[in-house]
């Protein structure tokens, strides 16, 4: 009896601290790892970078480390553009893919019943195939003698071949698609859970549809909204392949300036201390949300 | 005052809300069959009648959430057809009160003020009246989340009323409450409707609840109207037996008609040892017709001693169980033919001499005016 208990006990203190084994052993190590070579300085070396870590020269090693390559990210403006227009570029993936994505979320909650899980399989069905070669698939689609112009020609909208590939558009299209199921996954859920009777409510109160879409559907799934849009914001920040792939040499992002610092310059410090500026980022977010969340539940309890 | 309001009774009246021979399918299933009913201005209007009976359908179709499949609605005149609910001056409470969880009570009130576009003091006005008028003032800034069930169906209450709509339409609006919170609600429900004198139509499955508040109650059952009438008339005069049975308690006795005699009629039972005679000029009957003549437990009275020869209708049975409510004891007597009678008792005393107990061979009696015929 007695032991039972204590292994009740032990496991009811150790199922908690799974998470933290999780998140301590996978993002916390790696993260000071990262951390410690963003302070770092270059070196012609293996591995390319000092001080090397050494228990008998604590001192040394840490009198070794500093901010240079944080300074030298706010000297030369190609990181501060790129941030921006990696911003810029997730913000406006992100508003595109609610807009599509909200729809798609909506149709599916308002789907009969039986026909609800089919559908919330179909989204995810594309994760069967390799991200990667579904955004190759888009290179053959957008490239100007692709599928796209010659369907559009096709049926005479085009004379000439479209010039999308290599061009911003071309990553809006592929972030759309490529993250579509992280928008329209927590947006059914909430939409799913929504009373109908509150629809009928407020059009029996004389607010319109699309009145009562903006002030009682809009608002109760706006939990879903937030978690579906940092969802795609967060790592679209962050995104390398896309724009490598679909958005030529002219698309500046912050993950494809981390990947040359890192492969072709070698620069590993510099390459670290911009994966800090990202990740610097996109706490930022992450921690309005857990706010508004916060107050969201101190008022309605 | 409220005695002399019967504009049904008016063939000049113009009814405010009219269907007419109004059906409603869903794909095979007949909801609302074939239904036509008048509801007047300032009726509080009762639709009675077992759950499924297609009670939610008649109102939703009301408000506009489903239109009829044959048939038309008319309010004041004008027909409804096409008419999406937010252009009916209609307003509905819910059964599950639909209160808006991301709005406090406040401006759950104002949200139908709000879309007539209406200045924000007078919606301001208008709220606080409501609010007074269901005594909800101090929790105007709650949460619909943090509200007794008894609150959240008047704050229900208070938002179907803000627009003042020419008809309230109410779903089961006590539904969810207990029993004696109903029981208080149901005198302020027509408390508010007196003195705001709206329209209300109540449905209901509850039938002393439809009893207590309504003018005039329409028994319905499979999608139809059975019986439209006051509540005394309901229960006194029942149309069927289905509206017998369902609207208070009462014994059935099936027999066959003899015949008339001095307008009286005489009905041959398997229960009484001689023919019942019942005073019930209405009905049109022919001799040998199958019949089941209702009597209500209250109107039968129950003795030890044999009654004399003077006496109509007399059963005989022994006591097969007694329930004391207080109020009333009701007794169950066994009849020879296997029959159980419900007999009710007031308890005008205190103290009974040698009561009547379990087992002991009673007589049961009744007025002749206290039966109605109901033609199988
Ligand atoms: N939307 C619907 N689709 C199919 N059948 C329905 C629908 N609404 C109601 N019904 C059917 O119509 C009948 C009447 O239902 P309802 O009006 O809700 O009855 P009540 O309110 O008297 O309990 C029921 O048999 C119900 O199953
Ligand atoms: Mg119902």
């Amino acid at each position: 009896m007695k032991e039972r208990s204590f292994m009740k006990s032990l496991s009811a203190g150790l199922v908690p601290a799974v998470p933290y084994l999780w998140l301590g052993v996978f993002f916390l190590v790696p993260f000071l790892i990262v951390l410690k070579i963003s302070l770092s300085d270059p070196a012609v070396a293996q591995p390319p970078y000092r001080p090397l870590f050494e228990w008998s020269d604590i001192m040394g090693f840490f009198s070794a480390l500093d901010f240079e390559n944080f300074e030298l990210l706010t000297q030369d403006d190609l990181y501060f553009r790129a941030t921006l227009s990696s911003v810029r570029i997730a913000a406006i993936s992100t508003l595109l893919l609610l807009l599509v994505g909200f729809p798609i979320a909506y149709g599916m909650a308002r789907a009969p019943e039986r026909h609800r899980s089919l559908l919330v399989a179909l989204v995810i069905l594309p994760f069967w195939t390799s991200f990667l070669i579904r955004i190759y698939a888009w290179i053959a689609i957008l490239k100007p003698e692709g599928l796209l112009t010659q369907a559009l020609s096709g049926i005479g909208l085009i004379s000439e071949p479209i010039e999308i590939l290599n061009t911003e558009w071309a990553v809006y299209i592929g972030i759309v698609y490529a993250y579509l199921p992280f928008m329209v996954l927590p947006l059914y859920a909430t939409l799913e859970k929504m009373d109908d009777t509150l629809l009928e409510a407020a059009l029996d109160l004389g607010s319109t549809p699309w009145r009562s879409f903006w002030t009682i559907t809009v608002p109760l799934a706006m939990p879903g909204i937030i978690a579906g849009s940092l969802l795609c914001f967060i790592p679209a920040v962050g995104e390398f392949v896309i724009p490598d792939l679909l958005g030529g040499s002219e698309t500046l992002m912050i993950g494809r300036q981390l990947w040359s610092e890192f492969f072709s310059n070698r620069d590993w410090p510099l390459a670290s201390s911009v994966a800090i500026l990202l990740l610097i980022i996109l706490v930022l977010p992450i921690v309005i949300y857990r706010d508004v969340e916060a107050r969201r539940l101190e008022t309605r309890p | 005052m409220r005695r002399t309001f019967a504009p049904w009774a008016d063939p000049q009246a113009k009814p405010l809300i009219r269907v007419d021979n109004v059906t409603k399918r869903f794909g095979d299933a007949v909801a609302v069959d074939h239904l036509t009913l008048d509801i007047f201005e300032g009726e509080f209007f009762c639709l009675l009648g077992p759950s499924g009976c297609g009670k939610t359908t008649l109102m939703r179709m009301l408000a506009g959430f489903e239109y009829p499949t044959e048939g038309v609605i008319t309010l004041a005149g004008q027909s409804l057809e096409g008419v999406p609910p937010y252009r009916r001056p209609v307003n509905m409470m819910f059964q599950s009160y639909a209160l808006f969880p991301h709005m406090s009570v406040e401006k759950n009130i104002a949200f139908g003020l709000k879309q007539d576009g209406l200045p924000k003091p007078e919606i301001a006005d208008r709220v606080g009246e409501m609010l007074r008028l269901v005594q909800l003032e101090k929790l105007a800034k709650r949460y619909p989340s943090q509200l007794s069930g008894g609150q959240r169906q008047r704050v229900a209450l208070a938002r179907a009323l803000a627009k003042r709509p020419k008809v309230l339409l109410l779903d089961e609006p006590l539904g969810a409450l207990d029993k004696k919170l109903r029981e208080e609600t149901q005198f302020e429900l027509m408390d508010i409707q007196h003195e705001l004198g709206m329209t209300f139509v109540v449905v209901t499955h509850d039938q002393e609840e439809a009893m207590t508040m309504a003018d005039r109650i329409a028994v319905m059952d499979h999608g139809r109207i059975v019986q439209v009438a006051d509540p005394g008339e309901i229960y006194e005069q029942p149309k069927t037996r289905f509206i017998a049975e369902f609207v208070g308690d009462v014994n059935i006795l099936e027999g066959h008609v003899m015949g008339q005699e001095n307008g009286l009629w005489r009905v041959k039972t398997a229960s009484a040892e001689t023919p019942l005679t019942i005073d019930d000029p209405d009905e049109v009957l022919h001799s040998g017709q199958a019949v089941a003549i209702a009597v209500r437990p209250e109107k039968m009275t129950i003795q030890r001693e044999k009654p004399g020869p003077e006496a109509v209708n007399v059963l005989t049975g022994e006591v097969w169980d007694i329930g004391y409510l207080g109020d009333w004891t009701v007794y169950r007597i066994k009849l020879a033919t296997g029959e159980i009678l419900r007999v009710s008792r007031a308890n005008v005393s205190r103290f009974v001499e040698s009561p009547i107990d379990w087992d002991e061979q009673v007589y049961v009696t009744f007025e002749p005016g206290a039966a109605v015929i109901l033609a199988e």
